[in-house]
Parts: structure tokens; sequence; C-alpha cells
């Protein structure tokens, strides 16, 4: 398979790109409610240096903490036919494809797929978008999954899941839906290949994402107080018309329900991570092993 | 009481008239007796000029009619020496999901599917067809029976989706769905789904994701229900017609976008007016779909069954 790709420092890039407009100075936090200097807010991954509380961050904000030096190789998701149902609901699907692709964020779709190492160790990494279009899920994000999974299985990598996703993408109707059997399909092949498949879950990881690729990790991890779930709070209230209890859905109440392995807060995630493919990757490392596998 | 959909009025308002007709005291009466045979050509004309040109939201109402056939029916049509086999074996068994062990055209299979209920009653105890964690971690454990003994999977999608309840989110529903169609994939033995209702979302697709999905020709398929597809999208529940169309969920747009393999027509008026017509005809394409994968070896069918996935969405409408 032939990969366009293109290396990014990110770190330099994302300087290059913020613009030092006053209303960017401050974040408020949505937990505390404290302002924030943002700055100080993205030194430290988005997580409020008042409370602690996780907030929502983009692919291209999470990934140089996790790879060595902030090193990682961006792999463009395979072209998929747009708009494929020409669906149209109070707007066009594909002006509102256009929209989301043009705000200047540099994002085309609701996940990133990247590669790079971790301790030494080459990772493959598929990190959703909850800015782009709820993170919804697609047959772009489909087909980026399993192209992820493809190269894990080709370079012999542990393959890294990152949800943020509401759900399935409705303007793709049926075709969405099928993403759950594509997905669930792509980390059966890593798994196949005797390697691992980590799930690591952040807020809010619901619907169609959370029913397929996202709960069948051999391991899950959440980021806490993450909002992770089949159906969205508000469906829930909506069809049983009772309150939910407190801390319903969240990391915490996962990892009490059996549903997670760990919680971990951010700033430990790489670190994790690398501890974690490194005990999965066998005595003499994935390298010898898928050796002694019986070539296809 | 037959019940009547909204556009279905006419055809309700002569049938009622031969209703009247026949309870008239003299009934030899050659007039009435002509008047009968001629409002039943009306209603005939009537049902078939409507139910060839049904639109997306008219196929909803047809797919959720209270008198469409249910999964239990088709068993006990379709299904000799039926055991009903029950629980997860792990938290208890769920009425949502219906299944066993049975002869299907003489072969031992494993049969399993929502099951909507067809009485208040009924309703109530099957949860209205929409299953929780215990429901799909019964259909894993009855697809597992099947792969171990080589037996073919027969399952019967009907549900409005998995149960969205406190209870479902503790037991983890997101896993349950996610593993089951996880084990829909890993089973080496022939798995034909049949859609004979209402194909709701991950909740269906849990016991659908097959090497061959057929589809009742007024069942419907979709990521959300029309109405909280409009909710969300026209913010609207009102705009559930809308929703039905654009979504591209019946059977027909389902099959030009090679989701399904096959759609099987229905009796004249829908499968609701003769259930077992509906049922016996769904039958015999089951038998020749099931026939068709009976050569194949484990890992063929589970290769072709990836395949197939992966090759959806490759092209639109
Ligand atoms: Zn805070």
């Amino acid at each position: 398979m032939n990969w366009l790709t293109n290396f990014v420092r990110p770190k330099l890039r994302a300087l290059v790109a913020r613009k030092e407009a006053p209303e960017n100075l401050w974040t408020k936090c949505p937990k505390c409610e404290q302002m924030l200097f943002t700055k100080d807010l993205e030194a430290n991954q988005s997580v409020c240096t008042h409370c602690g509380h996780h907030m929502r961050v983009r692919p291209l904000q999470r990934l140089p903490h996790l790879f060595d030096e902030g090193k990682y190789e961006l792999h463009p998701l395979p072209k998929v036919p747009v708009d494929p149902l020409k669906f149209r609901d109070m707007e066009r699907y594909d002006a509102r494809l256009k929209k989301a692709q043009a705000k200047g964020d540099g994002a085309t779709e609701a996940l990133v797929v990247a590669s790079g190492t971790m301790g030494g160790r080459l990772a493959i990494v598929a990190a959703m978008d909850f800015g782009f279009i709820g993170g919804s899920m697609g047959t772009a994000v489909g087909e980026g999954l399993v192209m992820a999974a493809e190269m894990a299985v080709a370079r012999k990598a542990p393959l890294i899941a990152i949800s943020a996703s509401g759900g399935a993408r409705m303007q793709e109707g049926i075709l969405s839906l099928m993403q759950l059997t594509r997905t669930t399909i792509a980390v059966g092949m890593v798994k196949e290949a005797g390697l691992p498949y980590i799930s690591v879950l952040t807020d809010p990881t619901t619907g169609g994402v959370s029913a397929s690729f996202a709960m069948l990790g051999d391991i899950h991890i959440a980021e806490p107080d993450a909002i992770i779930g089949f159906a969205g709070p508000r469906v829930i209230e909506s069809t049983i018309r009772q309150e939910l209890p407190e801390g319903f859905q969240r990391s915490e109440y996962l990892l009490e329900h059996g549903m997670v392995d760990l919680v971990v807060h951010r700033h430990k995630l790489r670190e994790t991570l690398m501890r974690l493919t490194a005990l999965l990757s066998g005595p003499a490392g994935a390298e010898s092993r898928a050796l002694a596998a019986p070539s296809r | 009481m037959a019940t009547y959909l909204d556009f279905e009025k006419p055809i309700a308002e002569l049938e009622s008239k031969i209703s009247e007709l026949r309870h008239v005291p003299n009934s030899g009466d050659v007039d009435i007796a002509e008047e009968v045979l001629r409002l039943q050509a009306k209603v005939d004309k009537q049902l078939r000029a409507t139910y060839a040109k049904l639109t997306p939201w008219q196929r909803v109402q047809v797919a959720r009619h209270p008198d469409r056939p249910h999964a239990q029916a088709y068993i006990d049509r379709l299904i000799e020496d039926y055991t009903p086999l029950a629980g997860d074996r792990a938290f208890g068994d769920d009425l949502a999901v219906v299944g066993g062990l049975g002869r299907f055209q003489g072969r031992p299979v494993v049969v399993l599917g929502q099951e909507k209920g067809s009485d208040t009653e009924a309703r109530v105890k099957h949860n209205f067809g929409m299953a929780r964690p215990e429901g799909y971690r019964k259909a894993q454990r009855l697809m597992r029976l099947a792969d171990r003994f080589r037996l073919p999977v027969l399952t019967l999608v009907d549900t409005p989706g998995a149960y969205p309840g406190i209870d479902a989110e503790a037991r983890g529903q997101a896993e349950a769905v996610a593993r089951s169609i996880e084990t829909c994939l890993e089973i080496g033995v022939p798995l034909v789904s049949l859609v004979i209702g209402e194909g709701g979302s991950g909740g269906a697709l849990a016991i659908a994701s097959a090497d061959r999905i057929l589809m009742l020709e007024n069942a419907v398929y979709s990521v959300i229900t029309p109405e909280g597809c409009a909710s969300i999208l026209w913010r609207s529940n009102t705009h559930a017609q809308e929703a039905a169309e654009a979504m591209r969920m019946t059977a027909q747009d389902l099959k030009r976008l090679d989701v399904i393999d096959e759609v099987i027509a229905e009796p004249m008026g829908g499968a609701h007016r003769s259930p077992d017509e509906a049922i016996d005809a769904a039958g015999s394409a089951v038998g020749r779909v099931l026939a068709e994968l009976a050569a194949l070896d484990a890992d063929t069918l589970r290769r072709r069954r990836r395949e197939k996935f992966l090759a959806m969405g490759k092209k639109g409408l």
C-alpha cells in the first residue's frame, strides 16, 4: 500500500497557527467555571489547572503528547464516496461537510490516523475528533479505522484507538451503521495477528462507536469523568422519564461496573500506553513473535 | 378487529361495508352476494394500488403494524422440534430475545430473534423487542453453541433498537452490542439474517452482521428511528416523514446500496394481511440461501463475511 505521509512537527505548527485574539486569551472551565489563561491550559494538555477537569481535545492537540519527542506521521484517510445518499435535512450534507472542512483547523474528517514511536516502539494511533461533526462515524471514519488496522498488522505494531464520538453519522444512513461491523472487523484483524489493541475512551464516547470498536479493546482506558455509554443521557431520560443517578455513565461508573480497566489522567496516558504495549509485546518483543507466525 | 393504518382508510371503509353486508340476515340474497364480490374486487384493487407505491414513511408504519407476524410466529411456523433456550449465564433471561434449537426444513439449526409481542401483555413481557445486555449475551451464547455443533444460524430482526435504560447501561449495553457483532463475525457456520419488521440500529445489527441479509418487502432498517433522526437533525420529530425518506431505510433502497442481499415479496396488502403466506415466502428464501452456504467451510465463511462488509459503502445511490 502506498501511504502518502506528511511529516509534521505539531508543536511548531500549533504555534504558527495560533491567533492571539483577545477572546482566546481566557478559557472558562465548564466544570469549575474558573477563568483559565488559555496558554496555561494548553500547556497542561487542556486539563483544568484549577479542578483537574479533562476538557475535550482534538487529535492534533493530543498526539504530540503521546509520541516520542512529540513526533509522528499523519496518514491521510482513504477516499470514500462523498454524501453517498445525497442526504438533506435542514441543510445538505455535502454542504455541511464542506463547511466543517473549511473551518481552517485542518480537520477533514472525524478521525486522524498517526504512527510513531512510543518509548522506541512503533504504535499506530487512530484518534477521533469530536470537534468534527460531533465525532460522528461515517464511511470515512470506518475506512480510516480499517486502514489503521491494516497498518498495524503490516508493521506489526499495536493499535491504539482514541474515541470521542456522539455515535454514527446519521447523514450517511445505513452506511454509517455498517461502520459498526466494519470497525469490528478492523480491530479483529489486529487481534488475530496477535497484536495488542488498546481502546482509549474519552469524553464523550456514545452510540455506534461505543457499540463497536471502542468496547472491544484488549484493554480499555478511560479518561477521568468522561461520558461513556450506549444511549446518550438525554435519550435515556426521555425514554424512562426518570432522573439519572449522580455520576451515571461517567468513567468512574464504568470502572465500578467492570466496563473499563483503568481510569487514567491525561498526563499519565503516554506512560500507561508505553507500559501496556511493552508488556503485551511479549518477552522478546512483537517482532520475533511475528516472525514465528505463519506468513500469509 | 383489524388495525388499519392512516393511509388505509379507503380500504377500511370498503371492508367495513363488506362486513355489514355479510351480517345482513338475508345473506343468501343474490344482490348482496354480488355487491360483496364487487366491493371485494374494489378492495383488492385499492390494496394493490396503495401498496404498489408506499412511501418510506408508510413502510415504517407497515413494518411496525401490530398485526404483522413477529419472530415467534416465524419460529412456530418454520421450525420443527423447537426447543427454546434461556439465559445469558451471567445475569438473566431477556425475553426481548427469543431463540433456541430446532429443525428448519429437516436440518438442525439455531434460531434467534427479537420478539416484539403481539398484544399489550406480550409487548410488555418482551419489552417491545428492545433487548438489554443479557439479551445480546444470550444471542452470543446461542451463536457460540451453533458454532460448536456446526449448526447454521437464522436470526430474525425486529426491534426499535437496543433498550436505552439505566439498568441496560449499568450492565454494559454498548459492550454487549459490540461483542454480539464480533460474535457474528467470528462464528464459522452459516449466518442468515431476516429483517422481518423493524431493523433498529445497532440493536438490529448486533444479530445481523451476517453472510446473507434478507429483508421483507415492507421491512425497514436504519441507523436511527426516523423520529429520532428528525428530532436531532430537524430539531422536531414532526419531520419523521422527511427523515424516513432521507435515510433510505426501505428494503428496496438498501438492496440498491448492496447493504442487503435480497428483498422478499410480501402478500398483497402486507404481511399482516396474510401472515402464513409471508412467513412461507421468507422460509423458502432462507432455505435457498442456507443451501448455497452449506458447502462452505468455516474459514471461507468468515473470510467472505468480512469481505462482504468491507466492500460496503464503496458506492452510493
Ligand atoms: Zn476546572
